[in-house]
């Protein structure tokens, strides 16, 4: 067990084995994004005082959970990268970081359009909107760091260190609708109480959760052997490789 | 070599935990700013700011909409079950404004307290349902009343 997560820590392996995943996880998320937007967009209930226009949540709630998950799991391995100094962390928290700023614009502006109906306005500075809106700054500020130092290894202990700053925002976005008034609702499902969604929009809803939760694996894992031939590019193995297509 | 990871590791539990202090300090020192709005015991009591615009969140009192022919203008007042502000609103209300719902409304008290809003917005509860299940709650409800 030890020896093959060892082993999966060499970029070689882990390229070879993230390909062979791709195509089946890939797979399951057209099945899983088919059957939760169908569920959701079709079966599911209007509700009871919005109407149809709650069926934003289905995209909303997963592209925001996975907003704050995708940055949590980006600062984990910035600590196992700063402690440990495991190659393959810098690749998946740097193929991470768009994915995540995508999921973040994706609940602001999926928020935004749900908001102008039903709040009355696009955009208000409560405390919930503004510390994700400072979530995607934290994106962006990763990216940018880390392509504005040349010496790879530099820009990922840099970028390292900003990820670590920047988990703090995590809890403040989540607890920030129980810690202040804010113009946000409080969390439906995520309460220790039992959620206060009807369970035929909660399923597809759990199922759209999961959704993101695989598209974003896959596209973590294609995104990281294209990073893995970038930074691998002298070794031997790689130019095998690359002579082997070729052929 | 086990302890410079070691170091390292301390290095990185510090720095989560420093910055994580360091916030919330911040955010208590500035805990009054945050807040989005006041609630109507709140601006009873007087703790509101008179002369320069904020907010007030509450619910709209049942009965108390008046809308006047002709124009957008309207009267309502908005309660924390407490107390409650009247307010007066020119302009186009959210679609989930009605009786009863969470309201945040921006605007000046005038010196006679009667707030002055210059915009409404509806906040929106955490509860998700299709109409017939609100229809079963209602019932059960006024079953547990009676």
């Amino acid at each position: 067990m030890w020896d093959w997560f060892h082993r999966l820590g060499s970029p070689k392996y882990f390229y070879g084995f993230a390909g062979a995943l791709v195509p089946w996880l890939a797979g399951l998320c057209v099945i899983l994004f088919a059957v939760g937007l169908y569920l959701g967009l079709v079966i599911a209930p209007s509700d009871y005082q919005q109407g149809d226009s709650y069926r934003i949540i289905f995209v909303h709630v997963p592209s925001a959970w996975m907003s704050m998950f995708v940055y949590v799991l980006m600062a984990i391995f910035a600590a196992i990268g700063l402690i440990w100094r495991v190659k393959l962390t810098a690749i998946l928290a740097t193929a991470s970081a768009p994915i995540g700023a995508s999921f973040t614009f994706l609940a602001l502006a999926t928020g935004s359009i749900w908001g102008k109906p039903m709040w009355g306005t696009w955009w208000v500075w409560d405390a919930r909107l503004t510390s994700e809106l400072i979530l995607f700054f934290l994106y962006l500020g990763f990216i940018a760091l880390q392509t504005a130092i040349p010496d790879r290894q530099t820009a990922w202990r840099a970028a390292s260190i900003l990820l670590l700053v920047g988990v703090v925002n995590i809890p403040i976005i989540h607890y920030s609708v129980d810690w202040w008034y804010t113009l946000h609702q409080p969390a439906t499902i995520t309460k220790f109480d039992t959620p206060s969604i009807h369970l035929s929009m909660l399923i597809p809803l759990l199922i759209m959760a999961v959704a993101f939760k695989v598209f974003y694996i896959t596209v973590l894992l294609s995104r990281a052997r294209a990073e893995i031939l970038d930074r691998e590019r002298k070794t031997h193995w790689v130019q095998d490789l690359v002579r082997s297509e070729q052929i | 070599m086990r302890r410079r990871r070691r170091n390292r590791l301390l290095m990185v539990v510090f720095l989560v935990l420093g910055i994580g202090v360091a916030v919330a300090f911040t955010l208590n020192a500035f805990r009054q700013n945050i807040l989005f709005f006041f609630t109507p015991s709140q601006v009873v009591g007087g703790e509101a700011p008179l002369g320069h615009p904020f907010r007030i969140g509450g619910l709209v009192a049942e009965n108390s909409v008046q809308r006047s022919e002709g124009s957008l203008e309207i009267h309502f007042q908005v309660t924390d079950t407490v107390n409650s502000v009247k307010v007066v609103y020119e302009g186009i209300l959210p679609d989930l404004f009605r009786e009863g719902q969470g309201i945040v409304t921006k605007g000046t008290l005038d010196p006679t307290g009667v707030f002055v809003a210059s915009e409404v917005l509806a906040k929106h509860d955490e509860n998700y349902m299709p109409p017939e299940a609100e229809h079963a709650l209602k019932a059960a409800q006024t079953l547990k009343d009676n």
